[in-house]
């Protein structure tokens, strides 16, 4: 029924704004044309920042520190009822979206998805975004080097986003 | 704080690397994250440019004016630097609601653009503006109702149920999101 329904969602929103726009006598062509150009500089500009977030993210995860980490943290884990093999996706969920999305499928793969870690991952995965890309992406296209605090209240947002997807799962879907 | 965390990365996942002796291993992905970085740019520049014409439609036929009207009560009281009819707020509508319906593709031009709108607001533009990071927070706390990937994920192994997970993942990314804002306040005042 959903996926249905997100079936409709792309094509209906193409229809609506091109079918409004020639009600409004619109150039639909001619606009849709020029507002496409912008992305050349949009990715001329993202571009280094995301080589270069790759480049230190690929780097880091390959040299498997974050094992060592899990490791440490492995009894606080087991204490608090969190099975261990969600840990790497809760870690690497907010610094990049593919690897967590390949661990979501290695999950799915050795538990099921309707196993409670699948549904764990499931839920992590869906509620929270990656925080490193897209303040890369962001900041990166129109050249902000001064972060401020964003990265600690992306950071917090996914922390909460995580926690709140344990008790969920574990209220209602265990 | 980037720049500390980028150089992080980097230094100790070399020496980590030479120390454990994947040496293979480091060269390999030197010259593989070029490769990745470009296959990804090359993913998202056709789907960036196609929604950036569709959405200079909306824009011009006053689509966009009208759905950020309609969500502006809400936007003022998260975003109060923003003067009203500013053009950041009917962009930050509309990638709010691409996120809603998860179309993250859509929605990433969205939010570009909006950044970008943004930055005309930002009297240091180096440095980012209160509204930019609580743009950003609203973004990263993933605004879904419909996750439409993890769903898709979970049909094609085989669940019984795949859209079961829908309710948490909504309740979630609302804990998260007004968690995140409240922060974002929290930081924003301190500062």
């Amino acid at each position: 029924m959903i996926e249905q329904i997100s079936n409709f969602i792309i094509p209906l929103l193409v229809l609506i704004v091109v079918g409004y726009g020639i009600y409004k006598k619109v150039n639909v062509y001619d606009v849709f044309v020029s507002g496409a150009t912008e992305s050349f500089d949009m990715v001329f500009t993202m571009f280094p920042c995301l080589l270069g977030m790759i480049f230190g993210i690929n780097l880091f995860l390959k040299s498997d520190v974050l094992n060592y980490v899990f490791t440490l943290l492995k009894p606080a884990f087991d204490q608090l009822r969190i099975p261990t093999e969600i840990f790497p996706m809760m870690l690497l969920r907010p610094i990049s979206g593919s690897s967590s999305l390949a661990i979501l499928n290695n999950l799915y793969v050795s538990y099921g998805p309707d196993s409670f870690i699948g549904k764990l991952g499931s839920v992590i995965q869906g509620s929270t975004d990656t925080t490193f890309y897209i303040l890369t992406l962001y900041f990166g296209s129109i050249g902000i080097k001064k972060i401020r605090y964003s990265l600690i209240a992306g950071l917090v947002a996914d922390v909460i986003g995580i926690v709140s997807a344990i008790l969920l799962v574990n209220a209602f879907l265990a | 704080m980037v720049n500390k965390i980028w150089g992080f990365f980097i230094v100790v996942g070399v020496i980590v690397c030479i120390l454990t002796g994947k040496v293979d291993v480091l060269n390999n992905e030197i010259l593989e994250s070029t490769k990745s970085s470009l296959d990804m740019i090359i993913k998202i520049f056709p789907v960036m440019a196609l929604w950036l014409g569709i959405m200079n439609i909306a824009t011009e036929s006053g689509l966009l004016n009208k759905l950020s009207n309609a969500l502006f009560p809400i936007l003022k009281k998260i975003f109060p630097e923003i003067p009203a009819g500013h053009e950041s707020l009917s962009l930050i509508a509309s990638n709010i609601t691409a996120n809603m319906f998860g179309l993250g593709n859509a929605a990433t031009p969205f939010g570009l653009k909006a950044m970008k709108s943004l930055q005309e607001l930002n009297d240091k533009k180096d440095t980012a503006s209160r509204s930019m990071i609580t743009f950003l927070v609203l973004n990263t706390s993933g605004v879904t109702i419909i996750p439409t990937t993890i769903i898709s994920l979970r049909m094609m192994y085989g669940s019984k149920n795949p859209t079961e997970i829908v309710f948490a993942c909504i309740l979630a990314t609302l804990i998260s999101t007004i968690g995140g804002l409240i922060v974002d306040q929290i930081l924003a005042k301190r500062r």
